[in-house]
């Protein structure tokens, strides 16, 4: 009795740090969106964007450049990103590995192998109809994946999803590839969605996204009590009394609903669902109620900052935020792998 | 009288393996002689099996007929020869690395020395604009420091299997990054051009490239044999190979050097055909059933399954030639399912 009423101020405590600790985090994302507005090829001082945003003119030509560039960008970004970190966080979770990642698991490869079939062979031309094709893709790749992963006796370990994700990946790059080399028109389509941008992305799009983006989001954040219990092991998970099957099933729907449809916004943006969770846990402890909230506000944060970075990094043109973030979450993965204690998986 | 029969037994099973590894050895041959002549015999222009070999031999007999040597000389034998001598090579990096890191996943092609190879001819033609063998010079390169830079990072007190397995994945993510970056600040026409370099193909086979390759093998493969003398006592463990006096470290750093090199040339030759590393090796003890390492059949399988492939890529779509990479990765992709499900089944992948 006593012991109960002792550990419950502490307790009471940690959720208070940790609920600080989470708005905080939405004012630094608020202000990196704003940074994200102001920075640019012409930088726009930051009573301008206020203005812009409270009172538009239309005949102001750095209003135009807010409303019709920066905003949709800065809005994309900050979906997308909330997205792939709450993705990597449902991933990690649901197969108690370290490294997953959309990447990692082949959904990107999956995503983009549907879109360069749509291209090619049925000739979609619009971002907005990848949007459909990505989901496809992105679904198929992750079922072909853990089925092939989970083969065997001891089922989906760790490091045969990862294996199996990065050996199926190459397969399906090695499709693409050869699609892409019979067909210029489709080569020319796909080479900039398959870097992993938030430019030009228009209003249209989120719209089409926005309504799964909201959808996966619930979802995920309604299955981190299931995440707890699966991260406890299978036995123990069952012994709690959860059905595990049902719990990873509806996890890994989350995960691909907002994986897929985040890289069909943006195109398969590598990294940012591996790392984001990492930090995340470093700040919460293991509870993914506490993961998956810290890593749906870190993501955006490290997304946008990315992307304004690559805008400032080498005038006058961009470089893709999807580059900036393998650039930054590649050393981190490998930092990941090095670490000693990976070495028991 | 026990330690007689043993004896007795150890050389009557030593004799089964080695007629064993003999006959799968002279099959494989067979079967490499037959679709070379194949290979020399299809195509759009038919030209009468008489006449094949009346070009082959004509630098010696000076009976030559114009057209037909320069089909038989100039496009299907040059071809032919490369995709057998890269696809040796290929089998041979592939069957080292597996057997030194003990995982049929750290192939060049998965763990990505050959994308280090791509992205370096990407950044060549595309930055620099250069042609020709320079491309390929700056590729063997590309593969070689991404080799260096993955055993470094991998290096931690020592290698372990996985930690290099995905190291490499960590790195080939890296340079996947920056050939998509490269492209999209380049002219689509580049592009294309760089892009055909990407996948590997035999289309553009010319002797120069045979003959570095060949060149490059005549060291390579002596230094293989030396060096595998040495990895005898290690099959023992490295303690006891070191009791024994055998250079453990020095002999797994030099066999790591020739494994970069083999895939290191090929690539700069044929450009990063997929999956032919990767499958050499496994098949070769798949089919050797415990009889011997079975480096010499990985290399007969590199070669025959380079070439049966080249020859679907050539003929399977009439109107187009596809590159051989494009269906050894979709032949890879079969045999990699096959792989996972049986290493799964018995227990472990690495």
């Amino acid at each position: 009795m006593t012991t109960l009423t002792a550990s419950a101020p502490p307790r009471a405590q940690k959720a208070a740090r940790l609920t600080l600790g989470l708005l905080l985090l939405a004012m630094m994302l608020a202000a990196i969106a704003a940074l994200s507005l102001a920075v640019g090829a012409r930088p726009i001082p930051l009573e301008t964007v206020w203005r812009a945003l409270t009172a538009y003119d239309a005949t102001a030509t750095e209003h135009r450049i807010i409303w019709d560039l920066r905003l949709p960008r800065t809005v994309i970004g900050l979906l997308v990103g909330a997205a792939l970190g709450l993705a990597g966080a449902v991933l990690q979770g649901a197969t108690r590995n370290p490294l997953a990642d959309p990447s990692i698991l082949g959904i990107h490869a999956g995503a983009s192998l549907a879109v360069v079939l749509g291209v090619a062979f049925f000739g979609m031309t619009q971002l907005s109809s990848y949007v459909w094709l990505a989901f496809l893709g992105a679904g198929g790749a992750m079922l072909v994946v853990y089925s092939v992963a989970s083969l065997g006796r001891e089922g989906a370990t760790p490091v045969k999803l990862a294996l199996a994700g990065a050996a199926l990946s190459a397969v399906m790059f090695s499709v693409i590839n050869g699609i892409l080399l019979t067909s210029q028109r489709t080569l020319d389509e796909i080479r900039f969605w398959q870097v992993g941008s938030l430019a030009g992305r228009s209003m249209d799009i989120l719209f089409q996204v926005t309504p799964f983006l909201i959808v996966g989001a619930v979802l995920a954040l309604a299955v981190a009590r299931l995440l707890d219990g699966l991260s406890m092991g299978d036995d123990v998970a069952r012994a709690l009394g959860q059905r595990i099957g049902i719990s990873r099933a509806l996890s890994g729907l989350a995960a691909v609903i907002l994986a897929g449809a985040s890289t069909a916004a943006a195109g398969p943006i590598a990294f940012v669902g591996l790392t984001v969770p990492h930090v995340a846990r470093s700040i919460t402890g293991p509870g993914y109620r506490w993961i998956l909230p810290y890593s749906m506000l870190l993501a955006p944060i490290l997304l946008l900052g990315a992307d304004v970075l690559g805008r400032v990094i080498s005038p006058p043109g961009e470089v893709q935020v999807g580059i900036v973030t393998a650039l930054i979450g590649a050393p981190f993965f490998i930092a990941l792998v090095r670490r000693k204690k990976l070495a028991a998986l | 009288m026990t330690a007689a029969i043993d004896t007795t037994g150890i050389i009557a099973s030593r004799a089964h393996s080695a007629s064993r590894r003999n006959r799968l050895a002279w099959a494989l041959a067979a079967a490499l002689a037959v679709t070379f002549a194949l290979s020399m015999y299809l195509g759009d222009f038919p030209i009468p099996v008489s006449g094949i070999i009346q070009s082959l031999f004509s630098p010696l007999t000076g009976l030559a007929n114009r057209s037909v040597d320069f089909i038989v000389l100039q496009v299907r034998l040059p071809r032919a020869l490369l995709a057998i001598a890269s696809g040796a090579a290929f089998g041979l990096s592939g069957i080292i690395f597996q057997t030194l890191l003990r995982n049929p996943l750290a192939s060049p092609d998965i763990i990505g020395i050959s994308r280090g190879a791509s992205a370096a001819a990407v950044f060549v033609i595309i930055i620099l604009g250069w042609t020709g063998l320079a491309v390929s010079l700056g590729a063997f390169a590309g593969a070689v420091l991404t080799a260096l830079a993955i055993y470094f990072l991998a290096w931690r007190n020592g290698l372990t299997p996985y930690r290099v397995v995905l190291i490499g994945i960590g790195t080939d993510a890296v340079l996947i990054a920056a050939i998509s970056y490269i492209f999209t600040r380049a002219r689509i026409n580049e592009v294309q051009q760089a892009m055909s370099w990407l996948v590997g193909s035999l289309n553009a086979a010319r002797y120069t490239d045979l003959l570095v390759l060949a060149a490059a093998m005549a060291v390579l493969i002596p230094a293989l044999i030396a060096l595998l003398r040495s990895l005898d006592p290690m099959e023992l463990g490295d303690d006891t190979a070191r009791a024994l006096g055998a250079p453990v470290e020095p002999a797994r750093l030099g066999l790591m050097l020739v494994a970069v090199a083999f895939a290191a040339f090929a690539t700069a030759a044929v450009g990063p055909v997929g999956f032919v590393a990767f499958v050499a090796g496994p098949l070769a003890r798949a089919l050797l059933k415990g009889a011997g390492r079975g480096f010499l059949h990985a290399a007969l399988i590199g070669a025959l399954v380079m070439l049966v492939s080249d020859l679907i890529a050539q003929h399977m779509l009439p109107a187009t030639q596809l590159p051989v990479g494009v269906v050894t990765g979709a032949c890879g992709a079969i045999f990699l399912l096959w792989l996972l499900i049986t290493s799964g089944r018995s227990g472990r992948v690495n």
